[in-house]
């Protein structure tokens, strides 16, 4: 074992050939006597303490001032052996094949109780003994593919999840499964959405707000509902399934390119946006809400597209922004541009000028709104008008970062400025709306 | 009673006391309601099984259960934080003041850099599956409390937050409010130092002092509350949770010492009767149709509604169930108890009591042969389902094979007789980990902060009262614990006219007499206290009337003491008015007798104005007038 103090606390542990885990004694100048697991100390912590685990399970931070003696008592030998037998056999019957492919995020993690470390999953024996209903319905196999936070990803990544979908589906799995962390899962779910062309069985991505190391995660209801969505779910398409509500009593299954993060906290973040959630998932049933979808479909052939232009900047306007801030575009090389804008779709005029240049530079600037309901519209107002003029493209009620993602997908297929607003402006996977039901907003009621 | 030296008695105390503050880890108020909630969640808690079997057997037992569980919140008063829908906020700093205030007052070692940690609770009673608690201080040599029967060292002083306050409970579900989840706690433990039942109790007392003098902790009913943990040398280690009462508890530790010895004597009786583990293989077997013959009212309801009747048999334990282990409660009591608490069983019928629910013997014959047994035995019956059958009598065999063997270590509630009943298997070592939402806390500052200033030590301020005031050690006391000395020496050094007893009377005796009529006195402030005093020291209130003048204050919020004395009692200018329409009444006899018709026109006045004002000030004011007058008309 390594010893992950450094400085002043390191010499005094180092002396004495203690490394993290041991079982040390520490006695101060004020005569307590305390003795414990030595715990690893983050990076971030100062070097003026050193952390025990004492016998009672507390944790506490000694001040390397107080001490007065420390001691060795034993080599990593109080670590209570935390391994319970594994009670879960993985039925090899007729179930449906599901793999479970891990991109990171706490929902494959455990702790240690000993130390208070998580660590990841190594089996999915270990997530089927926390969850043993899913072994009901479905043959769950578990892919580590990468351990990554979520806000780390990349297209590189989201391509590697699409190629990993297509050789899991192509092979005969009745639909995917994606541990995948919350902040960014509905980029992932959008460009996945893009990337799997043909797909004709369902691709769901999963998550939990509250890690699976507290007695409460939100994980054993979202992955057992993913899991029956998978296997149960008569949809094919990149689907993002989380709690519906604060209780632990449905989830919802959210189209890919219609879900955004909503909440920075709460269980049911995740909401549907200008339609509502495909379907409503309890322990007992799947109540379709959202009747149109891509169907599923025995047999087929499921292509992941291998390409995405990743330098496509996306800019949240704001009264005051000023041209120059759009001259990173051409200065540092990007090819395509999504404004957020406000209402219907407006940047201060301005800005108009500057939009016209990248345009005519063969620059793709598309337009969204950060209201996020509703639909842009560029007709209503001058400035709208003035934009459509310079070249915007409209894409009516698509989110922002779905429009970013879609651009990385639609210029990873061509340059040609045309075909690049043809397809901008054409709904490929539902991220357009024909008919926006006035039941949609507020969100949460209506349906 | 018993020989506690010799039984080895040992008792160690924890106390827990709520804060005066907001909540450990939001912002909200902590504030409990009375009425029902408006809203409610249905969250399950969930724990890999690999872990349960081999660390924690309570959580095991919880797990078993495959719970639902219902929380009840109050949007305005309730966050996010509580509904464990967001993570917490950084720790209260006042709430971590006072607790290391108080460690300081033990004189205790703070701890240098403090851990929130995450203790696991899977009982509900925590959103989030687990109660966050930090040590925050330890013990060292000179920390601990002296009572009559020797010192008591403390152990642990920790910070944790309350848990939700249980509304319902079955085997099934649990319903829980969540007002009361996450109100700052101190705990402080002591060291089983105690060796007698009234040093728990004075213990008790001196550490709840402790904390009072802080000013900064909650008053009223549940806001301190004891956990006892009890052994006996031969016995085993019991934690009696939850006692409000400080008298209750020497008759708590007793009636525990006495179900230890008793539950010693039956395993004795057991070993004698031959008994060995493997005789308790009995089987769960329904015995419906061999009920149907009783006459008993809830045993012919029970079966008509669809409820049938399942029974264990208990090998050589006839006789045994009977025995009586505290007062009114026998071993059969503790065998429903684990009926009761793993199957959700109303209660339990068994063959030692069977002939008083109207079973005759040959019915009770009868039901021991059907479940393979003879005379020597007994059986354990639960009217139910039989899913619920198996868990009670499944936990009956499982508590009664232990009898053999040893006495359990449990979970025990306390009842209002002193006795105590199993509420659940005492945890095993707990499970806990890192609180990775709060970082680390250097206690330094507030260390340096808090030592310069240390609130007065109990006895210190009890002995202050009475030097300062005159007042005796009894009032001081009453004074101290009834939380109103501060109170009470703003009021005496106000008004130094008014005896100092009289303050400290009406603050303790009088209010708790005017408890004992119902009158709720927790509604008066500290302001109104002030208020009738300033009355009383103007004269404008007389010192008899103030009983009733709380009370009315106490019972109508909407009336003011100004209204109550305008309409009610005198003022000076009101007592003047009627003195001199006296004098003008008795002119002839005051100018007769002079000096000395003072008696007759104070009778006179004093029939008009008593009960509306002191009579002293009256008395005063009568001499001065009638003096006045003669010197105005022997002029
Ligand atoms: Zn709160």
């Amino acid at each position: 074992m390594p010893l992950s103090y450094r400085g002043c606390a390191r010499e005094l542990l180092q002396v004495k050939g203690i490394e993290d885990y041991d079982l040390i004694r520490i006695i101060r100048r004020d005569g307590v006597e305390l003795s414990g697991i030595l715990i690893p100390r983050a990076k971030l912590e100062d070097d003026k303490h050193i952390v025990l685990k004492l016998r009672n399970g507390y944790n506490v931070g000694i001040s390397i001032e107080s001490i007065s003696e420390i001691e060795l008592l034993s080599k990593r030998g109080e670590i209570r052996k935390e391994k319970g037998k594994i009670t879960h056999e993985i039925p090899v019957g007729k179930l449906p094949r599901v793999p479970l492919i891990v991109t990171g995020g706490t929902i494959t993690s455990k702790v240690d109780y000993a130390t208070g470390a998580v660590k990841p999953y190594e089996r999915p024996e270990e997530l089927l003994d926390l969850i043993p209903e899913i072994s009901e319905i479905a043959n769950l196999s578990y892919i580590p593919l990468m351990s990554i936070f979520s806000e780390n990803m990349t297209a590189q990544q989201w391509i590697r999840i699409a190629k990993e979908v297509e050789k899991e589906i192509n092979s005969g799995s009745e639909g995917v499964i994606i541990a995948h962390g919350t902040d960014t899962m509905h980029f992932t779910a959008a460009a996945l959405s893009f990337l799997l062309e043909g797909l004709f069985k369902p691709v769901i991505l999963v998550g939990a707000q509250r890690s699976i190391d507290r007695p409460s995660t939100d994980a054993v209801l979202n992955l057992f509902s993913a899991v029956k969505m998978a296997v149960e779910g008569p949809i094919a398409e990149s689907m993002i399934v989380m709690h519906g509500s604060p209780s632990d009593d449905y989830a919802y299954a959210i189209r890919g390119v219609r879900a955004r993060k909503m909440h920075t906290s709460r269980r049911d973040a995740f909401l549907s946006i200008n339609e509502p959630p495909l379907a409503k998932i309890t322990r007992k049933s799947i109540e379709i809400i959202n009747k149109s979808y891509n169907k599923k479909r025995k047999d087929g052939e499921v292509k992941a597209t291998e390409k995405m232009q990743d330098r496509v900047a996306l800019i949240y306007s704001w009264p005051g922004i000023s041209p120059d801030f759009l001259d990173f575009i051409v200065e540092k090389g990007y090819f395509g541009l999504i404004l957020a804008g406000t209402g219907l779709g407006h940047v201060p005029t301005v800005l108009i000028p500057k939009i016209r240049e990248l345009t005519k530079d063969g620059i793709p600037v598309v337009m969204t709104s950060q209201c996020l309901f509703g639909r842009t519209n560029l007709n209503v107002y001058e400035t709208g008008r003035l934009l459509l003029d310079a070249g915007v493209i409209p894409v009516g009620d698509m989110l922002p970062e779905v429009a970013l993602v879609k651009l990385m997908y639609v210029m990873g297929k061509t340059s040609d400025i045309d075909e690049i607003k043809r397809m901008m402006g054409e709904n490929l996977r539902g991220e357009i709306s024909k008919f926006l039901s006035i039941t949609v907003f507020p969100p949460g009621r209506g349906f | 009673m018993f020989d506690y030296r010799a039984l080895g008695l040992k008792v160690g105390i924890e106390i827990h006391q709520r804060l005066n503050t907001h909540k450990l880890f939001c912002n909200c108020p902590s504030l409990l309601k009375e009425e029902e909630p408006p809203l409610w969640f249905k969250r399950r808690l969930r724990v890999s099984r690999s872990e349960l079997g081999l660390i924690d057997p309570a959580a095991k037992f919880e797990q078993l259960r495959d719970r639902e569980f219902l929380y009840g919140v109050y949007p305005d008063t309730i966050c996010e934080v509580e509904l464990d829908e967001c993570p917490p906020l950084p720790i209260n700093e006042e709430a971590l003041t006072t607790s290391i205030e108080v460690a300081l007052m033990l004189k205790m070692s703070v701890i240098d850099e403090i851990h929130v940690m995450r203790k696991i609770v899977i009982d509900g009673s925590n959103t989030t599956g687990f109660q966050r608690t930090a040590l925050v201080a330890v013990g060292n040599e000179n920390s601990y409390i002296e009572t009559t029967y020797g010192p008591v060292r403390i152990k642990t002083l920790c910070l944790e937050e309350e848990s939700a306050f249980i509304v319902e409970s079955t085997p099934l579900k649990a319903k829980y409010k969540l007002d009361r989840l996450g109100i700052p706690l101190v705990e402080i433990a002591t060291e089983p130092d105690i060796w007698h039942p009234e040093q728990a109790k004075e213990a008790a007392l001196r550490l709840g002092r402790l904390l009072r003098a802080t000013g900064k902790v909650m008053r009223g009913i549940g806001t301190i509350r004891q956990d006892l943990n009890i052994s006996i040398s031969k016995g085993a280690r019991q934690e009696v949770k939850g006692v409000q009462e400080l008298n209750a508890i020497p008759e708590i530790i007793n009636r525990e010492i006495q179900r230890q010895i008793s539950l010693l004597e039956i395993m004795k009786e057991l070993k004698a009767r031959g008994l060995s583990d493997d005789a308790f293989n009995g089987r769960i077997l329904e015995v419906t149709d061999l009920l149907r013959e009783v006459s008993t009212g809830f045993v012919k309801r029970a079966i008509s509604r669809g409820e049938r009747a399942y029974g264990v048999l208990l090998p050589s334990m006839k006789g045994i169930l009977a025995k009586e282990i505290q007062p009114g409660r026998r071993f059969g009591t503790e065998l429903s108890d684990y009926a009761k608490v793993f199957g959700g069983v109303g209660g339990i019928i068994h063959s030692d009591e069977a002939h008083s629910y109207g079973f005759e013997e040959d019915l009770i014959a009868k039901i021991l042969k059907e479940l393979g047994g003879g005379s020597e035995d007994a059986f354990v019956l639960v009217l139910s389902s039989e899913k619920v059958a198996k868990l009670a009598l499944n936990a009956v065999l499982e508590r009664a094979r232990l009898a053999l063997r040893e006495i359990p270590t449990e979970t025990r509630k306390p009842l209002p007789d002193g006795n105590t009943s199993f509420s659940r298997p005492l945890p095993g070592s707990e499970r806990m980990y890192p609180e990775t939402d709060i970082p680390p806390i250097n206690s330094k500052a507030i260390v340096e902060k808090v030592s310069q200033a240390l609130p007065e030590y109990p006895e210190d301020t009890i002995a202050r009262l009475i030097d300062t005031y005159g007042i005796s050690q009894e009032l001081a006391e009453l004074l101290f614990d009834s939380w109103r000395f501060k109170l009470f020496e703003e009021i005496a050094s106000n008004y130094p006219k008014i005896s100092p007893s009289f303050i400290a009377t009406t603050l303790t005796s009088t209010l708790t007499a005017l408890k004992r009529e119902g009158i709720p006195i927790e509604k008066l402030e500290d302001r109104t206290f002030i208020e009738i005093f300033a009355y009383l020291n103007e004269g404008r209130l007389a010192k008899e009337a103030i009983p009733e003048v709380l009370a009315e204050l106490a019972l109508d919020k909407t009336v003011s003491l100004e209204e109550i004395v305008s309409e009610r009692y005198m003022t000076m200018e009101q007592l003047d008015k009627i003195i001199d329409a006296k004098i003008a009444e008795l002119q002839r006899e005051i100018s007769e007798r002079g000096e000395r018709a003072y008696g007759m026109l104070m009778g006179r006045v004093m029939a008009e104005v008593r009960g509306r004002i002191d009579g002293a000030v009256v008395s005063k004011r009568v001499k001065k007038k009638l003096s006045e007058f003669l010197q105005k008309t022997q002029k």
